[in-house]
């Protein structure tokens, strides 16, 4: 705990156990993005994994879009200290993605139409855990909100959800991601306030 | 990198709903122009709040100062923007970010400056560090605020554009001074493209822009459709 601030007493509060530390709730969707957002069209986009052999699976919007849907509900917490509750995505599970890749790697890379990528365990991203998402709250996805897909991560802070998402390469080493070069951690758990990348 | 206890030296009111505050952060390691700090308070209870602060010094001040906009249903900008006097301490930690940010160099392209509204706060550092390194590189600053009395830092930019290589436009988006000869309202991308028409290096700038989310938004977009590399667009965006 740090020093009292005095005359501060914060909102009216319970602690609210869905709530990580140092986050406060949102009823609105904000938007973290470093630079203009991309503008691509479904017929233009794809997205593959690319294992450490080299060996590519790709599919195309239509081809995606074919695989089995899931509907995901979940809490969402951003670095920049909003959280959002009973979020509602809708979007293929990686583990269906996963299904015919071959690979021994630990460590995945998330690319996005940009040039904008994030790293990520590959555990962080199997067993139910991780999403390719393309509608948010009944909707297609907002191109400020990562559309037309967006990686979702909900376990982790909210960039590791790569925005305007177009693969993944795995890696034997976790390499820094391009939030993570700019000051954000390695990892990102909410639950242990992993913040910046001098937070251990 | 740790929380430390910073001093409150001095207090500014910016504008009716903001006040700038200096603070003298021990061990102050120096910052770079668009950074920011994280700001704590902490109630008896030991419940705390942090909220991320943009610094608006010059990248070398030794005493750092952010500008803190008033948020009406806000938990921690009502404390600093009507509960901090000089002398009082507050946590702080920084300096913090590193995408956008802006070096002076030896051979500077130009740069091109967007704010809306308390978006100006980064970019007055740019313009502060690029004053202080008596840098060469022209920089074009376009400035949205709602009416005169809402302008941050007004003297100061008044001074910045008739001393340095700095040119600032301001547009009003509700009312203007007097005898003011451009039009009111809100930017669209024709004014971001008409301005951008006017800046030198339209090609090879970089360009930083902030504000709120559908401000930057359409300011970035409409830099990029005008021939901007969206490579050399930072932005920041802040509110839902």
């Amino acid at each position: 705990m740090g020093v009292i601030t005095p005359g501060f007493f914060g909102r009216a509060r319970e602690a609210d156990p869905k709530l990580p530390p140092g986050q406060y709730e949102t009823k609105d969707f904000p938007v973290l993005s470093a630079g203009p957002t991309p503008n691509i069209h479904p017929g233009e986009w794809s997205f593959s994994i690319t294992n450490e052999s080299g060996d590519v699976k790709r599919w195309s919007w239509a081809e995606f879009r074919a695989l089995p849907v899931e509907t995901v509900d979940t809490d969402i917490h951003c670095v920049t200290r909003w959280s959002k509750f009973d979020t509602t995505w809708r979007g293929v599970s990686l583990d269906t993605l996963f299904e015919d890749v071959e690979t021994d790697a630990g460590y995945t890379m998330a690319h996005s139409y940009g040039g904008y990528t994030t790293n990520v365990p590959l555990e962080d991203l199997l067993d139910g855990k991780a999403w390719v998402a393309f509608e948010f709250g009944g909707e297609p996805l907002d191109p400020e909100h990562g559309g037309p897909a967006r990686l979702l991560v909900p376990h982790l802070y909210f960039w590791k959800s790569a925005k305007w998402v177009t693969g993944l390469t795995l890696h034997d080493t976790d390499e820094l991601g391009f939030w993570e070069v700019n000051g954000y951690h390695a990892y990102g758990d909410p639950w242990k306030e992993e913040r910046y990348s001098y937070d251990g | 990198m740790k929380w430390s206890i910073a001093e409150v030296v001095g207090i500014r009111e910016e504008t009716p709903t903001a006040r700038t505050l200096m603070l003298r952060i021990p061990d102050w390691p120096g910052a770079l122009a668009g950074q920011h700090i994280d700001i704590r308070l902490t109630a008896p209870d030991g419940y705390q709040a942090a909220r991320s602060y943009s610094l608006s010094s010059a990248a070398g001040d030794p005493v750092v100062s952010v500008s803190v906009e008033l948020m009406p249903d806000g938990e921690v900008s009502p404390y600093l923007v009507r509960g901090v006097s000089v002398g009082d301490q507050l946590e702080v930690i920084g300096p913090l970010g590193g995408w956008f940010v802006w070096r002076p160099t030896a051979q500077p392209e130009p740069l091109r400056l967007i704010g809306g509204g308390s978006g100006i706060a980064p970019l007055m550092s740019i313009l502060r560090t690029h004053a202080e390194a008596a840098s060469t590189a022209p920089v074009h600053l376009l400035y949205s605020v709602r009416s005169p009395e809402f302008v941050y830092y007004r003297d100061e930019l008044a001074e910045l554009a008739a001393a340095t290589a700095a040119r600032v436009d301001i547009q009003y988006t509700r009312r203007a001074p007097e005898g003011w000869a451009g039009a009111l309202g809100r930017i669209d991308a024709a004014r971001v493209t008409a301005w951008a028409e006017g800046t030198e290096g339209s090609v090879g700038a970089s360009n930083y822009i902030c504000g709120p989310t559908p401000f930057v938004e359409l300011a970035s977009n409409a830099l990029v459709a005008a021939g901007a590399d969206p490579t050399t667009v930072r932005t920041e965006r802040f509110g839902g």
